[in-house]
């Protein structure tokens, strides 16, 4: 019965881990793809722990497991607003079907440099900034 | 039967999650593209150490999936920082 379980569970957070990828690789967009990898962080995370600590099934492990998955449910949102709001100030390019920007008018055009610095993307030599086009 | 799950469904899903991110990596246009495909990375990595522990039948591995954890949350802050207190040429 709990191997049953375990392999339920993992086979539950692979799959999600997967189709987690699958949106980094396919979605148009830096926000898209980061809805992607937060999900992938918490559900398929926190289901490979979940297998863990079931098939160990002992109190020390179920602890640490369960301090894992709090760690990762807690920092995961921090981590993914940090990056959100840089790539919105840095003006990263949003998708072209984007129908709302709320915070057009929020933030003053040199939000990003409020010590000087350049309000562009930093790139590496060579790469291309900007989307590929996509219908 | 563990085994078997592991070995046909979960290390080849994990895997082929950490080949889409390193072409996410490989291909994104720009520097915050990086750091999600970074991110995506650490996971699926840390996801392949937590089912080692159950394949394996070694709970210290535990141990070592929380500190992974801990330390790409860690590597992504300072990624962000890095680009927030960037200044030099595009």
């Amino acid at each position: 019965m709990i191997e049953v379980i375990t392999a339920l569970l993992l086979i539950v957070g692979s799959f999600f881990m997967v189709v987690a990828a699958l949106g980094i690789i396919r979605m148009p967009d830096l926000l898209l793809r980061m809805s992607c990898s937060t999900k992938a962080g918490t559900i398929s995370l926190g289901a490979l722990l979940l297998a863990l600590a079931i098939y160990f099934w002992e109190f020390g492990i179920a602890a640490r497991a369960a301090a894992t998955i709090c760690f990762v449910l807690l920092t995961a949102p921090i981590a993914s607003h940090r990056i959100g709001r840089i790539a919105y100030l840095v003006r990263v390019p949003l998708w072209r079907g984007t129908i709302k920007d709320e915070l057009q008018d929020v933030y003053p055009p040199d939000a990003c440099s409020p010590f000087g610095q350049v309000c562009v993307i930093p790139s590496m030599d060579g790469a291309e900034t900007g989307l590929e086009e996509r219908e | 039967m563990i085994q078997n799950v592991a070995t046909y469904f979960v290390y080849p899903m994990l895997s082929l999650a950490l080949i889409l991110g390193f072409v996410r990596l490989v291909k994104g246009p720009t520097l915050p593209d990086r750091i999600v495909a970074f991110d995506i990375i650490a996971s699926a990595s840390a996801g392949v150490i937590v089912t080692a522990a159950i394949v394996m039948d070694r709970p210290v591995l535990l141990d070592v999936a929380s500190v992974w954890a801990i330390i790409s949350f860690l590597g992504v802050i300072a990624l962000a920082y890095y680009i927030e207190k960037w200044r030099g040429q595009p």
